[in-house]
């Protein structure tokens, strides 16, 4: 049964050997849904030269990798990259396919999607099983995947369903997807294909490609200070970091800190920044808009400081501060100093 | 014949501004009490059509997908420098999803024909799917660049632009056409006040039939045919074409041709929570301290 329907496939994404942290938060997830349909999680990556590179994806839970190797598939460019994994799920036909929702992941996933003429849908924050009833067309859907995701500037959330042929094609956030602890014991079968690229494939030049790490890994951090336009200016932004040096934290920033050019966007935590759940988040200064909750109300403790009572941010927060952050930064520091 | 390119736009609801008023009791958004407003990052995509017509010398074609009020982004698009607007609208394309959108789009462009570049913006605010850019070019068999910051050059053949990439950028260069998605990268001029009394009376066949209280069916009615004509002769026709027009195969477009169906639609609800609240004291805040350093979250 399990070969007729299809397994679940996770792109892998790649830059120079590198495998991209939602990669790996994606086959824990795919590994979760493949156990309840009772099928196999195999994951697909696309570059050049990547031996050893991938034995990290047996550890969380792979089944199998494809491993695509082209001077062509590196660095990233759409179109060879879209052309091989269509002719792949033309052969293997999985009944599932995530994506991360990267720049890549939303640039590759939707080409894709259009040649297999596949429903796709764009930055998943949670993936399901269940039943569907199409009541306007009066069909029934046995085991579908819930496809949950922000919409409408994150005011409303939507649970989508791909109602034709599989794959079930999703991009899902960043870091919304727990990792599960590695087993290293752990292998799996290595399939490696040499693809059969069409020159009409290969007519985009790479001409010149800048790119550096992020200045932050906002994701790792377990204690996170974030700053907002609460915060009142580039100059008194001092005071969170301050903070973050006392308690050995991570600054970061809402949109209006980063849009007001206190601090830049690698800092940025919320729906268009980085989706963070750190074990303590402190918001100072930050309202809590709609897009800001959705990056930070996973944080197992959330502190929220604001002047405005009746500031959004408090009602994700598990203490608040009704406060000045000049009066109640300093006493923090005070504080940890005196007891730490 | 003058080079073209077409900007795809689209008329959202403010989904950044939304009030208590814009949800419904059963927690749904009510479109209808949203202010509509151009997409913005469309206007990055204008912007960026509009700098290559000063550049190059491009015909710039813009059209939106809608109900008939969608004219109104496309007037405002005339008012800054637009040379030609299409109205795509037909009930038929009611519900369409991001791949049945993006074929009725194939269909307007192949109805051009000659068209260089295609550009739109990145992502629209309602959805924030960023899908529709990237499906129209492949629904065109024609290649795609996301996330553009500048173009750089465009010759006869090709166009060579920077784009933004994880942590930086990168200088890609296609043969044309190609399509671009455009990210806020730019500064969308104003409307032109000249412009703006130009086109202010720019009108779709059913607007000038409503003002006229017909159906747009006016095939009988000499008055309004004259007027379309004079409407079109001084460039104030905004063409509006519906499926038939796009010749757009009935089973790809709208719910129909939509493979993703909504299971159902909740919203976001503040759950008025267990929050402590910490007094700003030296004692209240201490004590707070004192709280996390115990239980491991601190220390």
């Amino acid at each position: 049964m399990s070969e007729k329907n299809g397994n679940v496939w996770v792109f892998i994404e790649q830059e120079g050997g590198k495998i991209a942290e939602v990669s790996l938060e994606l086959v824990c997830k795919g590994t979760e849904l493949a156990k309840k349909l009772g099928i196999k999680t195999e994951a697909v990556i696309l570059g050049n030269n990547l031996d050893g590179k991938i034995e990290t994806l047996f550890h969380y839970g792979c089944d199998t990798v494809y491993q695509v190797e082209d001077k062509a598939l590196e660095p990233f460019t759409v179109l060879p990259y879209a052309e091989t994994l269509v002719k792949m799920l033309m052969e293997h036909r999985p009944n599932i396919l995530l994506f991360g929702a990267t720049l890549k992941g939303r640039e590759l996933a939707p080409r894709v999607a259009s040649t297999m003429l596949a429903g796709l849908t764009a930055d998943c924050t949670d993936l399901q099983i269940d039943d569907f009833e199409d009541k306007i067309a009066k069909k029934m859907y046995k085991n579908k995947l819930m496809q949950i995701r922000p919409a409408f500037g994150g005011n409303i959330i939507a649970t989508i369903v791909n109602t034709w042929e599989d794959p079930q094609m999703v991009t899902v956030r960043e870091g919304v997807m727990k990792l599960s602890t590695p087993d290293t014991s752990k292998k799996g079968e290595i399939v490696k294909i040499k693809p059969e690229l069409s020159a009409e494939s290969k007519v985009m030049h790479v001409i010149e490609r800048v790119s550096a790490e992020k200045a932050v890994d906002l994701k790792k951090a377990q204690v996170i200070i974030a700053g907002g336009y609460g915060v009142g200016t580039k100059e008194n932004f001092k005071l969170i970091r301050q903070l973050a040096n006392a308690l050995g934290g991570e600054i970061a920033a809402s949109r209006a800190a980063v849009d007001a050019g206190w601090i830049n966007h690698d800092y940025q935590v919320g729906q268009t920044g980085v989706t963070v759940r750190p074990k303590l988040y402190i918001a100072c200064g930050i309202s809590g808009s709609i897009q800001h909750r959705a990056g930070m109300d996973q944080s197992s403790k959330i502190i929220a400081i604001n002047t405005d009572p009746e500031a959004p941010i408090f009602s994700v927060a598990h203490y608040g501060i009704v406060g000045n952050l000049n009066d109640v930064i300093p006493r923090m520091i005070k504080a940890f100093k005196a007891k730490a | 014949m003058k080079r073209q390119l077409m900007v795809f736009v689209k008329q959202v609801p403010d989904t950044k501004n939304i009030s208590g008023e814009a949800m419904t009791p059963e927690g749904t958004v009510n479109r209808s009490a949203l202010p509509a407003i151009f997409n913005p990052e469309d206007l990055n995509a204008l912007e960026l059509g509009l700098q290559l017509k000063e550049r190059y010398g491009f015909k710039v074609l813009v059209a939106t997908m809608g109900p008939p009020n969608a004219a109104e982004v496309l007037r405002e698009s005339l008012y800054r420098g637009a040379d030609e607007a299409i109205l795509i609208t037909d009930r038929s394309f009611a519900g369409a999803d991001t791949l049945a959108t993006s074929y009725a789009l194939s269909c307007c462009v192949k109805s051009v024909k000659n068209i260089d570049l295609i550009l739109c913006g990145r992502q629209a605010i309602d959805g924030d799917t960023a899908q529709v850019g990237p499906q129209l070019a492949e629904k065109l068999n024609i290649p795609q660049i996301c996330y553009i910051e500048e173009v750089i050059d465009v010759n006869d053949k090709t166009v060579k632009a920077r784009r933004s990439i994880e942590g930086g950028y990168e200088i890609l260069e296609t043969p044309l056409p190609t399509l671009l998605t455009v990210i806020d990268s730019n500064e969308p001029r104003p409307p032109s006040a000249r412009n703006v009394m130009k086109y202010k009376k720019a009108k779709t066949r059913s607007e000038l039939a409503k003002v006229h209280g017909r159906g747009t069916d006016y095939t009988d009615a000499s008055d309004l045919l004259e007027e379309e004509s004079k409407l079109r002769s001084k460039n104030l026709w905004i063409h509006e074409w519906d499926a038939s027009k796009l010749s757009a195969d009935i089973e790809r477009i709208g719910l129909k041709g939509s493979p993703t169906k909504v299971k159902k639609i909740e919203s976001v609800v503040l759950t008025a929570g267990k929050v402590v609240s910490v007094p700003p004291t030296e004692e209240g805040i201490n004590a707070l301290i004192r709280e996390l350093i115990e239980d491991h979250t601190l220390g």
